[in-house]
């Protein structure tokens, strides 16, 4: 096991992190702020991916295609948050996460209605296909560019939750959102606000991850699940809990997948090894996020409630 | 120790900040066993943060709690309410969809120490259905066991949240607002059913209700900003100018 | 307060009907020569059964556990990887899956009891989720593609091989499981489990810590997922990782929810109303304009899917759980 191995998987680990974080802030703010539980968010993704793929074979220009999966995906969003959602917030738990569960089949068939049951794919945009120089180590551009645009996107929500109106708003209600409603503010704009930039990072999720994974019918839920375990590991609400669970969340599981199998075959014998290496390293982030729970249910950068 | 009905409860330099505001703020009380000792002060003066406290609702930031002669502090609600330290809420916290009678078995319930009996029928179980009855018959709904709780009228339900805290046979209880928004006559029977309940119990009671504190209260005590500024009998309490000062303008309540 | 049949409503008669009905299918299969309705009734009564075990902590106790697939899992591959050690024995499989499913019940209440609303809905979710991959890793038991099963549970005295055998077997697990529970939700258990879900702040007032109720109610519901695994796995010859994935857990969530949560044979219904509008759905050629059906036939789960959509935002107590009860539930 090499040091350059190591490096390059612990940037894997962060850009998949990255990925988390574009997923879980958008998602975690909904459910801090309007106690909502939206099991559609990975929904959201996958039409990012769909719209991006699309719309790069049609235009053949990355930022086109991003332009138009974002807006595309704000717009369902909206669309279905008028409809269906909005009806939801005054329910319980359980009727959001049946209504949800609803849509995500509906969601899944449409996409199989669209463009069939088999992946897509796309490449790689041209100006990203050649590997940069990290410390005299090769690691592909693109893979980077994701990290870096995450980090951005995390510099952006930075600013507007601590330096914009907007920004005050979403922390006061995320800490209270009783109190906010009673100060007059328009909770209806906020929510749809809200939701819309949830599907705005979603769709920017799936565009950056078209080029890496395969698009097809299906592939928001298993990410969902993972952002669940990150907004729960970081805290309910928070986006600085989003940013650093999401890393961790990342980093573990990459890590994880890599690294332990060749370790166990190392300590244990060959076989034992082979047996349960795959099984242990799937488990590990859930373990994490268990000790999480135990220790510190709240998560890790909990938001302070009035 | 403690006389056998009744026991003593005590705080002793109590503190609870909540974000900058000092609820609780230094209190330093004693509630002798069986005496009906009434906790009054103007809105915010803490009062319900106390019996939150008293309750373990709320963990204080400093000070002691003592109960029956031992260091509560760090129990658990269920823990003193085990140990016969109860409390009503000044919000009617009843079980809506059972009937009054179950609400009450309920409670009858958890006196056995643990429920994991998975097959007898509780509707039939006279060990629950006797003293239940019995606490329902002690309020007065006696006659109204078998309804649901949704048709009854509010000073009802304070009654049934009442009897739901006799029914776990307390040695002290902590009684917020029993007589929130009741009409003058159930407010009446429910003086008169405190009154016959002083002596057995020791009770610490809140209330705004000024005519029915002084004529149930063995002591009292006024509380302002969280802290206790006059303890004492009825009649020391309403010619002490502190309270007076305290109360600015709402004198007349005192009469 | 015991019920007679004069007190019966159309909840009670519901009950009595679709009762009657389950115990004459094998005798109607065989009379019109068609087996697969047989399968397909013993499929309906296996998730049942599973969702009758969820209803105990969802209805009952108040619990939305969006993880439950991971006990119907850990029945189906107790059955699995016994068999392809060459461990038939039915005995030793049900054991086996009973006590491996408690134990994992308890670790997972164990952690999970300690949060409440959303966070417990992720988080049932997350763990089988978890569960999901450990098995799907184990490459030794099938993997990705699940494990075959040879041939059925060994129970001695009783042919699960033949199919009316298997079914009145699945039926008779299904009403013992049933009595159990008509048994349980009244007794001083089911009671503080329900004041718990009710009121959870005027039961720690009262001297209860509900947090081992709990437990005790998430391992017992968690038994009976089990015993629908060890049941399904029968019914199969197959263990599957799918049978611990998220779809399936929605499914059962949507199965109590569609029957009525405050009813006891309610799931059943929500089980036998969604798997039968699933199968007509996929396959039955229904008569409608420009191929429409073939879009249906295809992509049915897109009409479930709204159905449930609709179901919720405008039925708040579910299918079964809006008949009038005969006598005013006590």
């Amino acid at each position: 096991m090499s040091l350059s191995f190591l490096f390059v998987q612990l940037l894997n680990g962060v850009q998949f992190g990255m990925l988390l974080f574009l997923l879980s802030a958008g998602l975690t703010l909904v459910l801090g702020i309007m106690n909502f539980v939206n099991l559609m968010h990975g929904s959201l993704y996958m039409v990012g991916a769909y719209a991006a793929v699309a719309a790069f074979e049609k235009t053949s220009s990355f930022v086109a295609a991003g332009a138009i999966a974002v807006s595309a995906t704000v717009l369902v969003g909206l669309v279905v948050e008028r409809l269906v959602l909005r009806r939801l917030y005054r329910r319980e738990h359980l009727a959001q996460v049946l209504a949800t569960l609803g849509m995500i089949m509906i969601f899944n068939e449409l996409v199989r209605f669209v463009w069939g049951a088999s992946a897509q794919s796309m490449d790689v945009p041209a100006a990203f296909s050649q590997p940069i120089l990290l410390l005299g180590l090769p690691y592909p551009s693109y893979r980077f560019v994701v990290i870096g645009v995450g980090a951005l996107v995390g510099i952006g929500l930075y600013i507007l939750i601590h330096r914009t109106r907007l920004g005050i708003l979403i922390r006061a209600a995320a800490a209270d959102p009783a109190m906010t409603a009673n100060m007059g503010v328009n909770v209806r704009l906020l929510n749809s606000t809200v939701i819309g930039l949830g599907a705005a990072l979603a769709a920017l999720a799936g565009l950056m991850a078209a080029p890496l994974s395969s698009v097809q019918s299906g592939m928001g839920e298993p990410i969902l699940i993972m952002t669940l375990v990150v907004i729960v590991t970081g805290g309910i609400g928070s986006v600085r809990g989003a940013f650093f669970g999401a890393l961790i969340v990342g980093v573990i599981d990459t890590l994880g997948r890599t690294l332990l199998p060749t370790l166990l075959r190392e300590l244990l014998d060959r076989s034992l090894a082979q047996a349960i290496g795959p099984a242990i390293s799937s488990m590990l982030i859930y373990l994490v996020m268990a000790a999480v729970l135990v220790v510190r249910p709240q998560g890790l950068f909990p938001v302070k409630h009035g | 120790m403690s006389t056998a009905l009744g026991a003593a409860l005590g705080v002793k330099g109590l503190v609870k900040r909540f974000r900058g505001l000092t609820a609780t703020d230094h209190a330093d009380l004693d509630f002798a066993a069986g005496e009906l000792h009434a906790l009054i002060g103007p809105n915010g003066a803490g009062k319900t943060t106390l019996i939150n406290l008293l309750s373990g609702e709320l963990q204080p930031d400093a000070g002691s709690i003592t109960y029956d002669g031992r260091d509560i502090t760090r129990r658990s609600v269920d823990q003193r309410a085990r140990s016969g330290l109860v409390r009503s809420y000044q919000i009617t916290s009843v079980f809506p969809e059972f009937t009054l009678l179950q609400n009450v078995m309920l409670a009858v319930q958890s006196l056995a120490g643990h429920s994991f009996s998975f097959m007898r029928d509780t509707r039939s179980d006279p060990r629950l259905i006797e003293p239940a009855l019995a606490a329902l018959e002690l309020v007065g709904l006696g006659a109204q066991a078998a309804l649901p709780v949704d048709t009854l009228a509010h000073g009802a339900r304070r009654q049934l949240e009442l009897a739901m805290v006799l029914a776990l046979r307390p040695r002290v209880m902590l009684l917020d607002e029993p007589l929130a928004g009741m009409s003058g006559a159930e407010a009446d029977e429910m003086v008169a059913l405190l009154t016959r309940l002083k002596r057995r119990y020791t009770i610490v009671l809140v209330e705004h209700d000024m005519q029915a504190v002084f004529s149930l209260a063995d002591r009292l005590t006024v509380l302002v900003a969280g802290r206790p500024i006059a303890s004492g009998t009825p009649e020391a309490i309403r010619n002490d100018p502190r309270v007076r000062d305290a109360y600015l303008g709402d004198a007349q309540e005192l009469m | 307060m015991r019920r007679t049949i004069a007190s019966f409503g159309p909840r009670e008669w519901c009950a009595c009907a679709l009762l009657s009905a389950l115990a004459l299918v094998p005798v109607w299969a065989q009379a019109i020569g068609e087996p697969y309705y047989l399968s397909l009734v013993t499929r309906i009564m296996v998730l049942a059964l599973a969702a009758v075990g969820l209803n105990l902590v969802l209805g009952y106790g108040g619990m939305v556990s969006l993880g439950h697939a991971l006990y119907l899992g850990v029945g189906a591959y107790a059955v699995g990887i016994l068999s392809s050690h060459g461990i038939s024995s039915g005995w030793v499989h049900l054991a086996a899956a009973l006590v491996v499913g408690s134990a994992v019940a308890a670790a997972v209440g164990a952690v999970i009891l300690r949060t409440s609303g959303m966070a417990f809905i992720m988080i049932t979710l997350a763990f089988a989720q978890m569960a999901y991959f450990v098995v799907v890793g184990l490459k030794a038991y099938g993997g990705e593609d699940g494990l075959q099963i040879d041939s059925r549970s060994d129970f001695g005295v009783l042919q699960l091989s033949s199919a009316p055998v298997f079914y009145y077997v699945v039926l008779c697990c299904l009403l013992a499981v049933l009595w159990g529970l008509s048994r349980l939700v009244h007794s001083r258990f089911g009671m503080v489990l329900q004041g718990a879900r009710i009121n959870e702040r005027r039961m720690a007032a009262m001297g209860v810590p509900c947090f081992r109720y709990r437990l005790v109610a998430y391992v017992l519901s968690a038994q009976i997922a089990v015993l629908s695994g060890v049941l399904m796995a029968n019914l199969t010859k197959f263990a599957s990782p799918s049978y611990m994935q998220w779809t399936l857990s929605g499914e059962l969530i949507v199965m109590v929810v569609l029957g009525g949560m405050g009813t006891l044979a309610g799931p059943v219904v929500g089980a036998a109303v969604l798997l039968v509008l699933e199968e007509i759905l996929s396959s039955v050629k229904l008569p409608l304009p420009g191929g429409l059906d073939t879009v249906i036939n295809n992509h049915w789960l897109a009409v479930i899917g709204a159905f449930i959509v609709v179901v919720t935002l405008t039925m708040e107590r579910g299918l079964f759980g809006s008949l009038r009860s005969g006598r005013r539930s006590a």
